[in-house]
């Protein structure tokens, strides 16, 4: 559980601090003293709803997949019957096209940000597919492996290599719904700035995925 | 309040939180049945967690008869006493306390003393209420499939949980770590919306100090489930596959009824791990909302401004920090390391520090207050004396020399009923009491209300007070029948039947209570916009109860935090956060002497 509670510690300070730092200061019980005194500006109007919500849910994310990686930690460690997988060399691709969808959502995220629709739109639908070119990808990996006998039920290490991967892809899929949305609100001539909200939450989405499968592809590798 | 000037002394400087488009439904269904309005939610929330509790209350008087009454009733045989504990333990824990309090009084109160239109995502909550209504049919379901639900105890330690000859273990198991993870689900939408909308949606002048302890409570409770369930999601997913598709997660290569398993080398104490990561953090995740809620009763109805707002604040997060790192007090007895155990016992008896700085907070608002005993007060000064109570037994239980030979009696019964049962239900009843009539517009009963309260109160102490001295004899729990022993003495059978009797009469208060719920809202006592005359937003709203939108027109602005309660030199005893200063009213001998 040392992973999980480092993560978490290093989340929990952040919050913590931020907390702390919100309300040190503060002498909660000391009215206004007039109503003309402008009230304490809240909010900075570049945090907005959607983006604060993001935050959290990486968070949650980023909890699930310590807690995994504690697991497997463990696990290893506790039994005596661990035998690592094999990296098939596809692996590498797929990482190669995760990272180019990346790239892609990112590029349309510029794009939308600069009012160039032509290249948002491509980018946007060049992201998705390599994504979901991805996932078929990672299928491939699992006939591969289980072709070559690596079945899930056969060793500890399969178990997670395919219950690690199901998880990651599963999240990837859940952002294609929020990638969906927004290529919806851009075929359907939404203003650009509507449009930008939703393809920059993607793109950051897709960033942190990226993030954690490299994290769990280096964990598959060294282990 | 007189006349009101518009000249430039009275100029409010515009809203700067945007205004929200809400959507308003025609019809019945859009608005009582898929209302994205997180009041209408809440409400689902309530009935829904509150029919399922029944269940697992009728499920716990099952238990006691045959304790007190052993083979009364030909029904209860071995496997269905052990779902009957696992069931009422599961549902009590996570589809009642967790879904009433984050998702029941989460919703209702976040938006409305934030100052809010509603929840950041409105559609995500909808969402989430539906997703919880799911995993609780599934639960139910569970219960008429052949064999019936799991037996495993709430707790579903591999291997028993998932290995033959345990209840359940054909369908029910199943489709308990489905609905836990359908559970998890839900509330991961919910608890997105109510970390966001105490974030982002406050009115103007509601800094994050002037939020009522309530709020605080029920953010820093989400915040910590929110980081908390993917233990129980990861454990859950983990269980489903050695259950399914015969991995070796957690399960190891054992005999099972004379012949080998197909599973080899997996470790159970991982999942103990797991399931305590969440599962102590689920303590505070009942308990802080609690906090919260009972420091806005005591408050209110002591007429007295909170005592230390801002050491209430720090206590509610560090007790939330610190209870992700006392997990492994669950599993002293699972031969750990006895400096691993000294850790987690150091953590454990840390965490009484900042409780018992808020159990001091909250006697010191009481100290000379002008204190109203009203149903809520008396529910939330029941609160202090059950949770004190079942603090100090925790006190023993956190070392561990004292918890290893008490470990699994009940003894431990009786202390986690105590502390995470009992005293957070009185909460929510003291609660039920002091919101209802915002809700609904009407008074609930008060006769009715004290009657249920020391029926209550009184009775729960009947019932778990005396568990402690049979857990003391050893006596174990989750047995349906102890049979001849040396260990346990004659009188124990005798405590049971009281406790029994205890039990069936509290049981037969909580009929009064939901009778008094019915009733009331038909004919209870009107109750005007105001009736405790409190300070909070949720009061101060243009209609009662409040329509969709909340606050009419205008959203409110806030001028002071929401404790001004017997204000010296103010005419009246309490000034809502939503007076400007300039029209807070003054006794006229203090106002000459000078106060401005």
């Amino acid at each position: 559980m040392t992973i999980t509670l480092i993560v978490l510690a290093l989340m929990m300070a952040v919050f913590v601090g931020w907390l702390f730092s919100q309300s040190i200061n503060v002498r909660p019980w000391i009215a206004e003293t007039s109503r003309a005194r402008p009230l304490p500006r809240i909010i900075p109007p570049s945090v907005t709803a959607p983006r604060v919500g993001l935050v959290v849910f990486l968070a949650v994310v980023t909890s699930v997949f310590a807690l995994s990686i504690s697991a497997y930690i463990m696990r290893m460690e506790m039994g005596t019957d661990w035998r690592s997988v094999p990296e098939p060399g596809l692996l590498w691709l797929n990482t190669g096209v995760l990272v180019l969808a990346s790239v892609a959502l990112q590029t349309a995220w510029h794009a939308a940000k600069h009012g160039k629709r032509p290249l948002l739109r491509r980018t946007l639908v060049a992201g998705g597919i390599l994504t979901v070119a991805f996932v078929i990808g990672q299928l491939v990996v699992w006939r591969q492996l289980s072709a070559a006998g690596y079945y899930m039920t056969a060793n500890p290490a399969n178990a997670f290599f395919y219950l690690l991967t199901a998880l990651h892809a599963l999240h990837l899929l859940g952002g294609l719904v929020a990638w969906g949305r927004a290529l919806n609100k851009l075929y359907g001539g939404a203003e650009l700035a509507r449009v930008r909200a939703g393809v920059e939450l993607c793109a950051v989405y897709w960033h942190f995925l990226l993030l954690v499968w490299a994290v769990l592809f280096g964990l598959v590798l060294t282990t | 309040m007189g006349e009101r000037e518009y000249d430039a002394s009275s100029y409010v400087p515009p809203a700067e939180v945007g205004e929200m488009e809400l959507v308003h439904p025609k019809t019945f269904i859009g608005k009582y049945i898929w209302s994205q309005d997180a009041k209408v939610i809440a409400i689902q929330y309530v009935i829904t967690a509150t029919s399922i509790g029944l269940v697992a209350l009728v499920l716990s008087l099952l238990m006691r008869l045959q304790l007190g009454f052993p083979n009364s009733l030909t029904l209860i045989d071995p496997s269905s006493y052990l779902q009957y504990v696992t069931m009422h333990g599961m549902i009590m824990v996570i589809y009642l306390l967790t879904a009433l309090f984050l998702g029941g009084f989460g919703n209702y109160l976040i938006p409305l003393m934030c100052g809010a239109r509603d929840m950041a995502f409105p559609y995500l909550n909808m969402l989430s209420y539906w997703v919880y209504l799911v995993s609780v049919l599934l639960l139910v379901v569970g219960f008429f499939l052949p064999g019936g639900s799991t037996g495993a105890g709430w707790t579903l330690y591999p291997p028993q949980a998932i290995n033959p000859g345990t209840p359940g273990v054909d369908g029910g198991i199943i489709l308990m770590l489905v609905s836990l993870a359908a559970f998890i689900i839900g509330f991961t939408m919910g608890g997105l919306n109510y970390v966001v909308t105490v974030l982002q949606a406050r009115t103007r002048g509601m800094t994050l100090m002037r939020l009522p302890l309530t709020v605080w409570g029920i953010f820093m409770a989400t915040v910590m489930a929110l980081l908390a369930f993917p233990a129980l999601l990861v454990a859950a997913l983990m269980m489903l596959l050695d259950r399914l598709l015969g991995t070796s997660f957690f399960m190891p290569g054992m005999l099972s009824m004379g012949e080998l398993s197909s599973h080899e080398g997996g470790s159970p104490l991982l999942f103990q791990h797991l399931f305590w990561f969440f599962g102590h953090p689920e303590v505070y995740i009942v308990a802080l909302p609690a906090f919260g809620i009972v420091s806005d009763l005591i408050a209110t109805h002591a007429r007295k401004n909170i005592f230390g707002y801002r050491m209430m604040v720090w206590a509610i997060i560090i007790i939330g920090a610190l209870s992700f790192v006392v997990w492994a007090h669950h599993m002293y007895v699972s031969g750990m390391n006895p400096y691993f155990g000294f850790l987690f016992a150091t953590t454990t008896l840390v965490i009484a520090v900042p409780t018992a700085i808020k159990v001091y907070n909250w006697v010191l608002t009481l100290w000379r207050g002008n204190i109203h005993f009203t149903v809520p007060m008396l529910f939330a000064i029941g609160f202090l004396f059950t949770f004190v109570n079942g603090g100090l037994s925790g006190l023993f239980l956190g070392n561990v020399t004292v918890d290893v030979p008490l470990s699994d009696t009940y003894f431990v019964v009786g202390h986690f009923h105590m502390v995470m049962a009992v005293a957070p239900i009185l909460v929510i009843f003291g609660a039920i009491y002091h919101w209802y009539p915002k809700v609904t517009g009407r008074m609930l009963n008060d006769t009715l209300g004290k009657i249920h309260f020391w029926v209550t109160f009184l009775g729960t102490y009947a019932i778990y007070y005396p568990m402690h001295f049979i857990g003391l004899e050893g006596v174990p729990r989750r047995y349906y029948a102890y049979g001849e022993t040396t260990f346990i003495s004659d009188s124990v059978q005798a405590l049971n039947a009281g406790i029994t009797i205890a039990a069936f009469i509290v049981a037969i208060a909580q009929v009064l209570f939901l009778f008094n719920l019915v009733w009331s809202y038909f004919r209870g006592r009107e109750s005007g916009p105001n009736p405790w005359q409190a300070n909070t937003l949720e009061w101060q709203t243009p209609h009662t109860p409040p329509r969709h939108g909340n606050f009419g027109e205008e959203l409110p602005a806030v001028y002071r935090w929401p404790y001004d309660y017997s204000v010296p030199g103010a005419k009246h005893d309490f000034i809502p956060q939503n007076v400007p200063p300039e029209e807070v009213e003054y006794e006229e001998s203090s106002k000459s002497g000078g106060r401005a």
